[in-house]
């Protein structure tokens, strides 16, 4: 009984929210559905990491990558071909790329799995590291494919980037891959796949003396990030309708890490939390920056004053709560109930 | 390529090479001890440049003074990032003591940008560098023995301080065994706060001499370096102050060789130490000259 209860609670959720959100879009402003859209997207990435690195314990800082893969194949996807003759000034598209054009799912699908294959290429030889030393690998392997993207510009349009991605993802759009994420990644992380994730977490050991094949799931489970990585990637790129390769360094790494931590590790609700709750404080702390622009905007997108408050919040929270806002706890409906019930009035 | 130019890219190599063992050490150092990729540290190379440029540019202060107050600064530094961000997670997991490196190092990085601004700010070389001898067509500049003279000279100092004093010896013993060294009356903290000291001084004296080589600072000009310095002390053995400097140098020359000779593939010169770093980690994870870690399996 209790279980059908659970998830017709979570439909009616969804839905409800839907409405709201649909309701929204006609009556907010510019900014906030902007800001809306960029939880939503926060979310994907956070959900994201927190697979590999809350759930499996794999310490990857190599998420940039996947987001740029995401973001470049769907972008590339999107774009009419006229615009990408016209784009392409240092060197002409070459051909495949050049007449590529799908509706915005698919394109967004096509990022995810693009990110998939090349994480499983690095996953296979570089998961056999533990720690630190797996952090270090993933975030050399970003680069790599930073500059990569920077050097392949028949492909990529080099250090221009791209300008004038169509902005498919709508609120709406946005909504729906978080909500596909969020289930997909609930229903794997809560079933024996996401117990098995958990034990290797735990101890490795006592994992594979249970006769689990510990790098097979570890590969899996990196993959399958990095998949949803590239959808949020992709939306990203039709969000910002602009995309090049200085985007994609390891600051944008470390934001998602920062909502991950904060959030919780190993709690997806700790995800969506810790996501919404520092990018609404990201948006709102500008207004520390507001009289420094003049000084700092020499360099664009170099944040300011915003990342030393920041800074100094992940700080506190990897200081003072290591554990996050939610730990491993998830925010379920039971909670919430038996919260109801003990503040009755 | 002519014979000459070949030596001249070899000083090249040479002297950014030696940048990179100076910086190398400061990691080797304190991942030998605590087992932690310290990330603030190239940011506190980029605030030991920050010094130096105010100090001569702003104060007007003569070169040496500048100098030594920025290397003491940075030693200083060090110590408080330790004090702060560190020791109050020595038990804790070792990934939530590199998150908080990780939060330091931008914490570091975007006070400088509010600070200094984020304008790059040129350093005035001072003339008795940038003299040159000139042999046929070979100009070496003087800048280009001072960087490896000065790192060899700063090495045997911290080789000495290191294999021949007291605290050297706590040092040693504490990568060995912290717990045991902890037994037997040695003020560990105290110690570790002297490896954090030593490393960053090195590390601004590196910051300075990278500001005089590309005479310019900026908020994140200690990022790649301090990766790459990173990537050759895992290179060269990581916990090994003799494999960092070989990994520095040799880093050094596998960046300004592989250009040199191919210079087709220049856009990718960042790509080259990071796939070395991926390389090594596979092949020989101890690196050159490093023990054998007990990783967790």
């Amino acid at each position: 009984m209790r279980p059908d209860r659970d998830t017709l609670l979570n439909i009616i959720c969804i839905f409800l929210f839907a409405g709201v959100l649909w309701q929204c879009e006609s009556f907010l402003g510019d900014y906030q559905i902007y800001i809306a859209k960029l939880i939503f997207i926060n979310i994907i990435l956070a959900l994201s990491l927190n697979l590999i690195y809350g759930f499996t314990g794999l310490f990857s800082l190599g998420h940039a990558g996947f987001i740029a893969i995401g973001a470049y194949v769907s972008a590339l996807c999107i774009l009419p071909p006229a615009q990408k003759e016209i784009m392409w000034i240092l060197e002409p598209i070459i051909w495949p790329v050049s007449d590529l054009f799908t509706p915005f799912w698919i394109s967004v699908l096509l990022g995810g799995i693009i990110a998939f294959i090349f994480a499983f290429f690095i996953a296979v030889p570089v998961l056999r590291l533990g720690d630190d030393y797996l952090g270090m690998a993933t975030l050399a392997f970003a680069e790599i494919i930073r500059v990569l993207i920077v050097n392949a510009t028949p492909i990529t349009n080099g250090s221009l980037g791209i300008k004038g991605i169509p902005s498919h993802a709508t609120l709406l759009v946005c909504y729906g891959w978080a909500v596909i994420t969020l289930v997909l990644l609930a229903r794997l992380c809560y079933s024996n796949f996401g117990n098995i994730l958990r034990c290797i977490r735990d101890n490795e050991i006592a994992a594979s003396v249970m006769g689990i094949n510990v790098f097979q799931y570890k590969v899996l489970s990196f993959c399958i990030g990095a998949f949803f990585a590239g959808i949020g990637g992709g939306l990203l790129g039709s969000h910002l309708s602009t995309i090049d390769p200085k985007m994609f360094n390891f600051l944008l790494t470390f934001n998602v890490l920062m909502f991950v931590v904060a959030g919780g590790l190993g709690s997806l609700t700790g995800s969506i939390l810790g996501a919404t709750i520092i990018t609404i404080l990201l948006e709102w702390l500008r207004f520390l920056e507001e009289p420094m622009d003049i000084g700092i905007i020499q360099i664009p997108g170099i944040p300011g004053m915003r990342m030393v408050v920041f800074s100094v919040v992940l700080l506190a929270i990897i200081l003072k709560r290591r554990e996050g806002l939610m730990g491993t706890r998830e925010l379920t409906w039971n909670r919430i109930f038996a919260f109801c019930r003990r503040h009755k009035p | 390529m002519s014979f000459e130019m070949f030596l001249q890219h070899c000083f090249n190599a040479l002297t950014l090479g030696s940048l990179y063992a100076l910086i190398a050490i400061g990691y080797t150092m304190v991942y030998g001890i605590l087992r932690l990729i310290n990330f603030a540290h190239g940011d506190i190379l980029m605030v030991g440049a920050y010094f130096i440029f105010f100090g001569t540019f702003a104060f007007g202060w003569p070169w040496g003074v500048a100098a030594g107050l920025s290397v003491l600064a940075a030693g200083v530094r060090g110590v408080l990032i330790d004090r702060v961000a560190y020791r109050p997670l020595r038990d804790a997991p070792r990934i939530s003591a590199l998150i908080s490196a990780i939060a330091m190092s931008f914490f570091i990085e975007s006070v400088a940008v509010v600070v200094f601004t984020g304008q790059p700010r040129p350093v005035l070389q001072p003339e008795w560098l940038t003299n040159a001898w000139q042999i046929g067509n070979l100009r070496i500049t003087h800048l280009a023995a001072f960087v490896p003279g000065m790192t060899i000279v700063l090495v045997a100092i911290l080789l000495y301080i290191v294999y021949k004093t007291k605290p050297g010896l706590a040092m040693r013993a504490i990568s060995k065994d912290i717990e045991t060294t902890r037994l037997l009356g040695v003020k560990v903290d105290n110690i570790i706060a002297l490896t954090f000291g030593l490393g960053s001084a090195l590390a601004a004296a590196a910051g300075i001499m990278w500001a005089l080589r590309y005479p310019q600072v900026h908020p994140y000009m200690g990022v790649m370096p301090g990766l790459k310095a990173f990537i050759a002390a895992v290179f060269g053995g990581i916990g090994s102050i003799e494999g960092a400097v070989l990994g520095g140098v040799a880093l050094g020359f596998v960046e300004i060789m592989t250009v040199a000779f191919m210079p087709e593939l220049s856009g990718y010169r960042d790509a080259f130490a990071f796939l070395l770093l991926v390389i090594v980690l596979l092949v020989k994870p101890t690196g050159l000259l490093g023990e054998k870690i007990e990783e967790k399996i």
